[in-house]
């Protein structure tokens, strides 16, 4: 017999991969920024922008996923955060409707608005999708303002409806480490996929400067975290109590945690390193594996070890642990059945992905009759 | 539960609802039908060899490319809105409504990702046999993206498969099977990919009509007749027949909006089937609400028995029987229902203040009380009529429901004529010359769409005023954030689907008009 608790930790190690693919497919966000400084002639741009699109649909329906993990796994959370913070969430939907235009639009001819237009709704999605997802992931950090009533219904404490979340430095300091993190890997990615040398040079250089502002933000989050307090659900009862030092406690009490913590963010330097100093084209597939390693465990910790994973700020009670904000027994184990074909998925992914990507994007392609945006 | 509800908070989240999901139905039909139109001719292209098929197939593929990435982007707000609008509902139902959604996710919305990429990008990467499949297994990820929404969608008409748990305020599911084998998600699904199959045929039927009226692409337009004539013509047998299941069905699960169907107020035995008829207002009341009335009708005396019962003996209950209660049918008053659904309301209450105080003793006894089986079927079952004010308020509105219904109807038969026309005109070798009928089947591109979004008016306002029938109220189900908060976004999407509806329908008319490259 399968207890609860167990199936309430399976499907939050579910949630945390999914978030975790979510924020390495986002090299596809992060290459949409660069369009307007990268390439210097037509020709590049386009070839970023199909290199880009042949993959966006792969992060898109990985964010539409894990949505509906989200809400099959843990309601509760899906209820407050989604009902309560609703301007955050949905000026990341609105990022995410023009970016599904935007490929197919935009070299359309007849498109009434123009491909200016359509390449802005990719630089936006670009960089606030990002942004402000690293913004929501934070407050399961830093904490929210809402409270339950006994019937778990939810009312929001302030009128801003999630926007004060933005007033937070910390909250700011993920969201912008995140935009970076995917820059970094939207030019590791472009790298990888895309023959022309001029774009090479210039992309390693964009490396650099992109590498720094990450790192900034990324140590500058990661300090404030292991120094925060955090809210620490009784086992027994469930009562919620502030503890000094929380996350910082979880990483050293779940050691298998704080490794692959380490490993992750290892796995992004090196991918940096690589393609900057040994010119190296592979750069992503070590980035990509840190940032899913380094996401992977920042779920944990802010889940794991009786921690609440969304806070109340408001009413420290109503806090949301992934004990008393899960699904029913019965769901999560029907759940777990199926999630057993995610494997197959990811099979039939790779396979795919492989069959289109075998060659390098070139000039020449894009020249030719071939279907491209 | 919350007691001073906004209703103008709730009539804007509505707003909201039905405006991105009518912006997301414009597209999704499309998807669902044309993927299959696809298929087939690739197939025959990969089984011919003969380039030619090629050519048509790419055609229609443009245009599907074009539809589907506005379908994705109106989709994605849709799913988000559960939690975002109705977050009350969310929590009452998610145990049960979430997990369809994820499996969507999950088998569904991967399967058509990943494959409409080599579909788009592989002609010339993969080999013939893997791009043929791929196609396929596009049109099939579509279709078994729909199974699952309708499934969700199934489950608030006619909910099955849960129980309550107190502790908790909400409903968990007790069986998978029962929610997925729910007949309304049968017979919903087998409705709604069928008219989304006739929709598509008519689209590729009057494109190619106007081809031919321009005598131009005449090969493309007879080949591509051919497929859509066959598929729809068989399509919309289908759809008129899973529509008529359907019917039976709602009489069955939710005989208010049967009868409002119908605007049938009185029930009675050797009941007509309305064939055509206009409302008018009786100046007779229940409660508050308008009693209508027949201006003009054409009947088929005794037809609705038969469809519903089985013979013209059988009795339709109306709306009244509903209102009032009927002692022969064993059908309880409405106000009889709130009142049992008050104090299933009164025992939860009384439950939530024993836990509250730890009246261990309160708490045991209220608790037992949810497993009593007389309390479930009797009492429970009545839950939503808690917070109904007047009896009059679980009518919906009657002729919102008569004529979306009558029309989609109406609809369906000036379908099957006009695929047996085009089959029949181009078998005997007349349908380029036939002017007259080419113009109809052009203008005739719509019909389909109007059917379809009135269906789904249809479904939705019919179930008024429940969100999830029976069990609770639209009313309780809203998220509570301000008014203003609501009407700025409804405004936005508004303006968003708008612009975007526009380029779409811009471009794929400058497609058309380039037609296929050579
Ligand atoms: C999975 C659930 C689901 C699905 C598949 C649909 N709807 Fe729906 N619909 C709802 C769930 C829902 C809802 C959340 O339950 C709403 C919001 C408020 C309400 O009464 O029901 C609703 C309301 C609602 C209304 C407003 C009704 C009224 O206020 O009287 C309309 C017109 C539609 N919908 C139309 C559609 C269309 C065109 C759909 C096709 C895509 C559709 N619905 C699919
Ligand atoms: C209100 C309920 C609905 C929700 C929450 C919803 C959700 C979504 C989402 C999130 C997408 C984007 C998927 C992607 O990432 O590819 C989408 C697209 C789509 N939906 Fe809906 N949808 C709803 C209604 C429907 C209905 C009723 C059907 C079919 C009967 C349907 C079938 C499709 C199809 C075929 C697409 C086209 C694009 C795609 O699947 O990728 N949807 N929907
Ligand atoms: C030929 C006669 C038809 C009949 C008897 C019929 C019957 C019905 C009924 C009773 C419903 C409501 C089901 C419910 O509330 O659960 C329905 C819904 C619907 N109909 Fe029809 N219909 C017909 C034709 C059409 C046509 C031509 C189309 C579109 C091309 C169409 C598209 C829809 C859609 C999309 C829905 C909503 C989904 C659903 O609830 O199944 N129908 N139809």
């Amino acid at each position: 017999m399968l207890s609860q608790i167990f199936l309430q930790h399976y499907w939050w190690i579910i949630i945390s991969i999914l978030a975790s693919l979510l924020v390495f497919l986002m090299f596809v966000q992060g290459g949409q920024t660069l369009i307007y400084t990268l390439p210097q002639t037509n020709i590049q741009k386009t070839m970023i922008v199909n290199a880009l699109g042949r993959k966006w649909e792969f992060t898109f329906t990985t964010l539409v996923t894990f949505g509906g993990a989200f809400f099959a796994s843990f309601p509760l959370f899906y209820a407050t955060s989604f009902g309560g913070a609703y301007w955050v969430w949905i000026a990341i939907l609105f990022s995410f409707i023009i970016q599904a235009v935007a490929y197919e639009f935009r070299s359309k001819p007849n498109n009434v608005f123009g491909h200016k237009t359509f390449e802005l709704f990719l630089f936006l999605n670009g960089s606030l999708g990002p942004f402000l997802i690293g913004v929501a992931v934070a407050t399961f950090f830093t904490g929210a303002m809402f409270s339950l009533n006994n019937m778990n219904q939810v009312l929001w404490a302030t009128h801003w409806y999630g926007l004060e979340a933005l007033l937070n430095i910390r909250n700011l300091a993920l969201g912008l480490a995140i935009l970076f993190l995917v820059r970094v890997n939207g030019l590791l990615y472009l790298i990888n996929t895309i023959n022309d040398e001029a774009l090479l040079k210039r992309s390693v250089k964009g490396l650099i400067s992109n590498s720094i502002p990450f790192l900034i933000f990324f140590l500058f989050f990661i300090i404030s975290l292991l120094l925060s307090n955090g809210f620490a659900s009784d086992n027994g009862t469930g009562t919620m109590t502030v503890e000094k030092f929380k996350y910082l406690h979880n990483f050293i009490q779940m050691p298998v945690v704080m490794i692959l913590f380490l490993a992750g963010v290892v796995g992004v330097l090196f991918g940096i390193g690589i393609s900057v100093f040994r010119k190296s084209l592979t750069g992503i597939w070590y980035s990509g594996a840190g940032t899913m390693l380094a996401v992977f465990s920042l779920f944990l910790v802010a889940g794991f070890n009786g921690t609440s994973f969304y806070p109340s700020l408001f009413e420290l009670q109503s806090s949301l642990t992934i004990k008393n904000a899960s699904s029913s027994h019965f769901t999560l184990k029907t759940m777990m059945y199926v999630s057993f074909l995610i494997p197959f998925v990811i099979v039939y992914i790779w396979y795919a992905w492989k069959a289109i990507n075998n060659d390098r994007i070139t000039e020449e392609e894009m020249n030719s009759d071939e279907h491209k945006y | 539960m919350i007691d001073n509800i906004d209703l103008s908070l709730v009539d804007w989240s509505r707003a909201q609802f039905a405006l991105t999901a009518i912006y997301h139905w414009l597209f999704v039909p499309l998807t669902l039908g044309l993927s299959f139109i696809l298929a087939i001719m690739e197939t025959i292209y990969v089984k011919t060899g003969n380039a030619e098929w090629k050519r048509i197939t790419r055609f229609w593929m443009t245009l599907f490319g074009i539809n589907f990435a506005i379908g994705i982007a109106t989709g994605i707000i849709l799913e988000f809105e559960f939690g975002t609008n109705w977050s009350n509902y969310s929590w009452f139902v998610g145990d049960i409504f979430g997990a369809p959604l994820a499996v969507e996710g999950i088998l569904a919305f991967f399967l058509e990702s990943t494959f409409v990429a080599v579909m788009f990008f592989g002609w010339n990467k993969v080999n013939k046999k893997f791009h043929l499949v791929s196609t396929w297994l596009v049109a099939i990820g579509a279709n078994l993206s729909a199974l699952w929404i309708l499934v969700a969608n199934a489950w608030m008409q006619h909910p099955v498969g849960m129980i309550f748990n107190p502790d908790t305020v909400r409903n968990e599911m007790v069986s998978f099977w029962a929610v997925l084998f729910n007949q309304v998600a049968v017979d919903k699904f087998l409705h709604t990919i069928s008219s989304s199959f006739l929709l598509a045929s008519m689209f590729v039927l009057g494109i190619s009509a106007w081809y031919l009226i321009r005598k131009r692409e005449e090969q493309l337009a007879k080949r591509s007749i051919l497929i859509a004539g066959v598929f729809g013509l068989l399509s919309s047998l289908m759809v008129a027949y899973t529509g008529d299941q359907s019917a039976r069905t709602v009489s069955k699960v939710q005989p208010v909006k049967f009868a409002s169907m119908e605007a049938l107020y009185e029930g009675k035995s050797n009941a007509g089937l309305m064939a055509f008829g206009l409302l008018k207002d009786s100046e007779k009341k229940i409660g508050d609400k308008t009693e209508w009335e027949f201006a003009f009708k054409i009947q088929i005396p005794g037809l609705l028995s038969v469809l519903t019962g089985g013979d013209r003996e059988s009795y339709v209950q109306g709306i009244k029987d509903h209102i009032n209660g009927n002692d022969k049918l064993g059908l309880i008053s409405t106000p009889d229902k709130i009142k049992r659904g008050r104090y299933a309301m009164e025992i939860l209450t009384s439950y939530k203040n024993a836990s509250l105080n730890n009246d261990t003793a309160q708490i045991s006894a209220t608790k037992s009380i949810f497993k009593d089986k007389d309390f479930k079927d009797n009492y429970f079952r009545y839950f939503g009529y808690a917070s109904i004010n007047k009896p009059e308020d679980i009518i919906p509105d009657v002729p919102g429901s008569f004529y979306s219904f009558h029309m989609m109807v109406v609809l369906g038969f000036l379908l099957i004529i006009i695929f047996s026309v085009a089959l029949y005109l181009l078998f005997k070798g007349t349908l380029s010359d036939n002017k007259w009928f080419l113009w109809v089947a052009l203008l005739s591109i719509p019909l389909p769409y109007v059917a379809s979004e009135l269906g789904w008016l249809l479904t939705e306002i019919g179930r008024q005023p429940w969100i999830i029938q029976d069990m609770m109220t639209v009313n309780k189900a809203v998220s509570q954030i301000g008014t203003g908060t609501v009407i700025t976004t409804f405004i936005l999407f508004a303006v968003l689907f708008t612009g975007l509806l526009i380029s779409e329908v811009s471009i794929m008319v400058k497609q058309i008009n380039t037609g296929p490259k050579h």
